[in-house]
């Protein structure tokens, strides 16, 4: 093995060794989700105030993104610039729209008095959908400094490298999403 | 509240006596170090060799000057405690008030846990660790240099704490709803919040850090099952950091939450559950200990083999008690509160976990037994400090799983009897390792060896100051005394307070002894230095290299072929490197990045704690950037050529 290798296979155990510790802070909220869910403080409970419909949105929106991404990680890697730009901004567009519905989602719910601050249930659902929504915009964020390298740079071995690690990166608040979807949205309105 | 300070006004400087000496001391000791630094001219050498040094024995170095400070700070806080105790007493004076008593006993406990025990670990693993797998340095140099000025940024948001605004009154672990807005308004518990969770996501960095060193930097030939007990302690270490910090990072999240915006996790209205973070801070608190101790094991195995002239008996059951031990850590939370009421049965549970844990314990303090079996034993001081442990560790084992059963423990809980428990397992078991660790790896940072005698005579200090001060606490707490305590009305606990005092002074001068002992060896460095850089005859591979270390660790890359290479290399006869055997190596370059990312984080955690939102703002975009910037630079790495690295290593093996 030489250095680069090793140095991209340190790095890359090294990131899913953050991915997994990441998992553990959502499993936290998660678990504190599950404990404070029914503690509404007389107010609303999930079933009153969360719309499926909107929801499923969302996630067709972040999973196409995620698809999306996988596509352009496969296009940079065989040099189709055109496709590779094409995709990987379709990826931050959505991104960008799944973050602006749930930002809207959240200024609604507390426009109608329904804010964290008014029940353990809703500082807890604020929190773990907010968690996630900072990770997507942290994401984007990572994103545009990637396209603006590449865009710059053209392909070069550590780029793709580097694009790897956001696809990891990217698939793994997928399935944080789908946890959320099903735990959050889909039992709540149960 | 004004936009541009915040909630920082004149009104939160210090006012009681205790503490205006302390905010005045302080800045003048800071004042000092800066006139100094700026009179020998050493600002420069300062920042260059130091401050953006992505070197991991420096780094250290560094880890461990603050945690020995850091020590003096928690023990100023300890000695304070027990004089009010003594003079607490029916009929005694009050030494200092209430709230005053409850801000020191939670800067003692906080300091010592994430300050001196994490320093002290995060120095032995950066000193030790890569020379021991034969790596040039840890896997992330950058993230490394990150961790330890996030761990310092929390550091001196703690102290800062005492000049502005005080610290918190709830406890090392701040336990809701008392630390919540409603009982709690002031700055104090948003200081311990922010300075842990700053240090406590440079601890979780580390952990990743090392855990990927170990993993992907070894030595050819080193597979997992020849690697010393050490590294194998450290890469259990960092899986529980790995699992339990991010807890830590969320129950502290949380709690910031509920006090910032008004959320309602764990506060005593709008449904909150107080419980809920009791539970989450101690299923990140109980691993904790073990993150603490577990090294500790690892450095007595290296330190008993090399002492006792033996190689290690049980190799295997040693990795198999840390690993089961590494599970175990995990299932045993909930005997922290026993009395919560979760019922029988659960009860049951935690209290059979928590006994089990004392199998693989065992296991491990025979095996160093049965090493030391007709060993040759060469009682330096790291041998001594093992002797001393050996025995306290025991004891405190012992009360810990008579504390497991839980019809017990409804009747010590939160009292003095496990104040003593604690103690005795972390002086003890994590201390007292800490240290040998210390005096054990100082002569191969520093070419030089601390004084043996001085080193001995700290440890008898320590141990009989450690049995006056803790076992009358024992006693205290099964005539019920309640921890936390600062006047009481039973005469009959006045003398076991007192003689619980007298123990803290007598180490008191075990720490000062130790402190003469560093100051003495620097002094002496002449007379003490080690020239062969193998000054105990040891059996791993930070042996074979001179002392000091060189900064690129090892000129030739070691190949091992079974446990304790070093020495069956001494046994069969070494042979002198040839020229050929000299490679070119790539090492990574410094970066101010890590300092700068620190340095925010503080001014962050100061904006959070103050309600200066501009200034948080700012900070927070500021790491982003250094981390973007981070990312940019391709070029982190420079290369020292073959014949210089050949010229280098003649001159320190000459």
């Amino acid at each position: 093995m030489n250095d680069v290798e090793l140095k991209r296979d340190k790095v890359q155990l090294g990131f899913w060794l953050y991915i997994m510790t990441d998992c553990m802070l959502f499993a936290s909220l998660f678990a504190t989700y599950m404990i404070l869910r029914g503690a509404t403080n007389g107010g609303p409970g999930g079933d009153e105030l969360f719309s499926l419909t909107f929801v499923l949105v969302e996630t067709v929106i972040l999973l196409t993104s995620s698809y999306l991404c996988g596509i352009a990680n496969l296009a940079l890697r065989h040099g189709k610039r055109k496709e590779f730009f094409a995709t990987f901004g379709l990826t931050i567009a959505l991104g960008i729209a799944f973050l602006a519905m749930e930002l809207t989602e959240f200024s609604h719910l507390i426009s109608e008095g329904h804010g964290p601050a008014t029940s353990a249930f809703l500082s807890a659902f604020f929190t773990l959908v907010g968690l996630h929504g900072a990770h997507i915009a942290v994401g984007i964020l990572w994103a545009l400094v990637l396209a603006w390298a590449l865009y710059r740079q053209g392909s070069n071995e550590d780029l793709q490298r580097k694009f790897g690690l956001f696809s990891i990166y990217w698939h793994f608040l997928d399935v944080v999403w789908i946890f959320i979807f099903t735990i959050v949205f889909a039992l709540g309105v149960a | 509240m004004s936009a541009l300070l915040g909630r920082l006004d004149w009104s939160y400087l210090p006012s009681d006596p205790v503490t205006i000496g302390a905010a005045i001391g302080m800045p003048l000791a800071l004042l000092f170090i800066v006139a100094a630094v700026t009179y020998y001219k050493k600002w420069k050498y300062l920042w260059k060799e130091w401050i953006i040094t992505t070197d991991a024995k420096k780094i250290g170095v560094m880890y461990g000057i603050v945690a020995i400070v850091m020590l003096l700070r928690g023990g100023a806080d300890a000695l304070m405690l027990r004089a009010a105790t003594a003079l607490g007493g029916p009929g005694g004076t009050q030494l200092f008030d209430t709230d005053t008593f409850q801000q020191v006993f939670t800067a003692h406990g906080t300091i010592m846990i994430f300050f001196v025990g994490m320093g002290l670990m995060f120095a032995l693993f950066n000193i030790a660790v890569p020379l021991m797998i034969g790596a040039r340095d840890v896997a992330f140099p950058f993230l490394n240099s990150m961790s330890f000025w996030l761990f310092f940024a929390g550091m001196i948001l703690v102290n800062a704490a005492l000049i502005f605004g005080g610290f918190s009154n709830g406890g090392w672990l701040g336990y809701p709803p008392l630390t919540e807005l409603q009982y709690n308004p002031g700055p104090g518990v948003d200081y311990w919040i922010w300075s842990l969770q700053i240090a406590g996501i440079g601890s979780l960095l580390s952990g990743v850090n090392f855990f990927a060193t170990i993993i992907k930097c070894r030595a050819k030939g080193m597979n997992l099952m020849k690697m010393p007990i050490f590294v194998w302690s450290v890469l259990v270490t960092t899986v529980l950091i790995m699992i339990s910090f991010p807890m830590l990072t969320a129950s502290l999240g949380m709690l910031s939450l509920d006090r910032l915006a008004g959320m309602h996790f764990f506060t005593s209205d709008g449904g909150g559950n107080p419980m809920m973070y009791i539970n989450l801070i101690w299923a990140w608190g109980h691993p904790e200990v073990y993150i603490l101790v577990m090294p500790a094991f690892g450095i007595f195995s290296e330190v008993v083999a090399t002492f006792a002239k033996k190689r290690l008996f049980g190799y295997k059951t040693m990795v198999i008690a840390l690993i089961a031990i590494m599970f175990l850590s995990f299932v045993v939370w909930q005997h922290h509160f026993f009395t919560m009421g979760a019922g029988a049965n659960v009860n049951a549970f935690f209290g059979i976990m928590t006994m089990v844990i004392a199998i693989p314990t065992g296991v491990k303090l025979f095996n160093w037994i049965f090493t030391m079996y007709k060993g040759r034993i060469d009682f330096k001081a790291p041998m001594v400090w093992f002797m001393c442990f050996a025995l306290t560790f025991t004891i405190g084992g012992v009360t810990g799983v008579l504390m497991s059963i839980p019809a017990i423990d409804f009747q010590v809980h939160n009292s003095m009897f496990l104040v003593a428990h604690f103690h005795n397992v972390i002086i003890g078991g994590v201390l007292f390792g800490y240290i040998a660790g210390l005096t054990y790896w100082f002569p191969k940072i520093f070419g030089f060896r601390l004084h043996d005698g001085l080193g001995r005579w700290s440890s008898y200090f320590w141990v009989v100051g450690f049995m006056l001060a803790f076992l009358p606490l024992y006693a205290l707490g099964l005539m019920g005394a309640v921890r936390r305590l600062d006047h009481y009305d039973d005469p009959a606990w006045i003398p076991f307070f007192v003689v619980s005092a007298v123990g803290v002074i007598v180490i008191g001068i075990g720490v000062a002894l130790f402190v003469l002992q560093i100051v003495y060896s620097v002094w002496k460095r002449k007379t003490l230095k080690d020239t062969t850089g193998d000054p105990w005859d040891g059996r791993t591979l930070e042996w074979s290299v001179p002392s000091p270390a060189p900064h690129y660790n090892f000129a030739i890359d070691p190949v091992v072929s079974r446990i304790d290479e070093w020495w069956y290399q001494k046994q069969d006869g070494l042979q002198a490197p040839r020229a050929e055997d000299y490679k070119d190596i790539a090492v990574t370059k410094n970066t101010p990045l890590g300092f700068m990312i620190g340095m925010a984080a503080f001014v962050l955690g100061g904006a959070l704690i103050w309600h200066i939102w501009w200034l948080a703002i700012i900070s927070f975009i500021a790491i982003v950037l250094f981390a973007i910037a981070r990312t940019m630079d391709d070029f982190t790495e420079h290369t020292i050529a073959a014949k210089d690295v050949m010229r280098m290593d003649m001159e320190a093996r000459s």
